[in-house]
């Protein structure tokens, strides 16, 4: 299953942001959408995620998608294992939770309480929550926000990995994510 | 439905750790104790009275967590998270009801006891009255869900949130201190009707506040 936009035209506040836009990101593809701020990325996403209902078009998503938003989501009072594992437990998959945190070198916090952990390690335990939720398609908003060059590796590893296992991904941001033979499209 | 004890525990948890039981049951008494002092101190008067004042005070003690119970989820895109897995906004909300009643609702109830031996109740009158805030807290809890999810976002939230709440809780106020058990039944209806009611319009208020 992969994602289809099929001429998708976004308003928001009475603003058109962006028309007919189409384009379909395949299993094991990526999408990088990339523009200025206030361009209209984060709706883009919003809309790929169905938390944003289109002007007009058809948007085609799998059953399960996964979302890295502007906001962590996650229990600012909790320890970071156990606020992953919430999502985890409503995904069904606990046992994914270690090897996200691995993945984004975040094993050595796992009793850290979320309001204590930095800008960019809340980034990564959101995107560790990403990868452990096993949805098909990755929809990554501004995912690289925060990290710094090591953690930077650390996502774009993540994303091929994900790609490799036949996943989708759709990354929005302004600033440079290498994500290799990735279609473009500039808002 | 692993999904709806996760948000329901969820919800209680964190009504623990902003406060405990310990915020609306201490609220609940401090307003059951400013009645003496505003009425005077006649045994008489207190023990008709106590009824009435009890729900007044569960009332205001349910209004006092409105703003944390969904605004916070919003702003934090927990309600985006939730949404993205499929799960319904109106299980969503249900969920909400359920932890925060569990939170306030049995505190409250065994409160009553203490708040019934500071105003000389008699026992039958407070068995009648646990029995009533049993029945009627539930619909409390739904209305202060719903209201939470009418006002997240806004700015003054709280003060909004008692305007919008408070009138229309009155029917549980009218039915939980009247006499007879018809008033207990009505008491019911009310309280499964807002039960009912609830979920489905602080989904859609969620619905409307995520976009």
């Amino acid at each position: 299953m992969s994602l289809t936009f099929d001429g998708v035209t976004c308003a928001r506040g009475g603003r058109v942001l962006f028309t007919e836009l189409s384009f379909m990101v395949p299993a094991g593809g990526a999408l990088m959408v990339l523009g200025p701020n206030g361009v209209g990325k984060s709706s883009l996403v919003r809309v790929a995620a169905g938390l944003l209902a289109p002007v007009a078009g058809q948007v085609e998503r799998p059953e399960r998608l996964a979302l890295a938003g502007e906001a962590a989501a996650l229990d600012a009072e909790l320890p970071l294992a156990k606020a992953l594992g919430f999502w985890a437990a409503i995904d069904g998959r606990g046992d994914a939770v270690a090897a996200a945190l691995g993945a984004m070198a975040l094993a050595d916090l796992v009793q850290v309480p979320v309001r204590l952990l930095s800008t960019g390690q809340r980034k990564r335990a959101a995107l560790a929550r990403v990868i452990a939720s096993g949805a098909a398609l990755w929809l990554l908003d501004e995912p690289a926000n925060g990290l710094d060059a090591a953690a930077t590796r650390l996502l774009e590893a993540a994303i091929a990995a994900h790609r490799a296992g036949g996943g989708a991904v759709l990354v929005a941001t302004h600033v440079p994510v290498a994500v290799p033979d990735a279609q473009e499209l500039r808002l | 439905m692993s999904g709806f004890a996760g948000i329901a525990w969820r919800e209680l948890r964190r009504a623990w750790a902003s406060g405990g039981v310990l915020l609306p049951v201490a609220f609940f008494l401090l307003v059951t104790i400013l009645f003496p002092f505003a009425v005077g101190p006649d045994p008489a008067l207190l023990g008709r009275i106590a009824g009435g004042v009890l729900w007044s005070a569960a009332l205001l003690a349910a209004l006092l967590p409105v703003e944390r119970l969904v605004g916070p989820d919003l702003e934090a895109g927990v309600l985006d998270q939730l949404a993205v897995r499929g799960l319904p906004d109106a299980m969503v909300a249900l969920a909400k009801i359920a932890g925060h009643w569990l939170g306030f609702g049995p505190p409250l109830i065994a409160a009553s006891v203490i708040a019934a031996g500071l105003l000389g109740m008699p026992g039958e009158a407070l068995a009648r009255t646990m029995l009533a805030l049993a029945i009627g807290t539930p619909g409390l809890a739904a209305l202060a869900v719903a209201t939470g999810a009418l006002t997240a976002g806004l700015r003054g939230a709280g003060a909004i949130a008692g305007l919008v709440m408070l009138p229309l809780a009155l029917p549980l106020l009218i039915f939980g201190v009247g006499e007879g058990p018809g008033a207990l039944k009505l008491l019911g209806a009310v309280s499964l009707l807002l039960l009912a009611g609830a979920p489905f319009v602080a989904g859609a208020a969620m619905r409307v506040g995520r976009e």
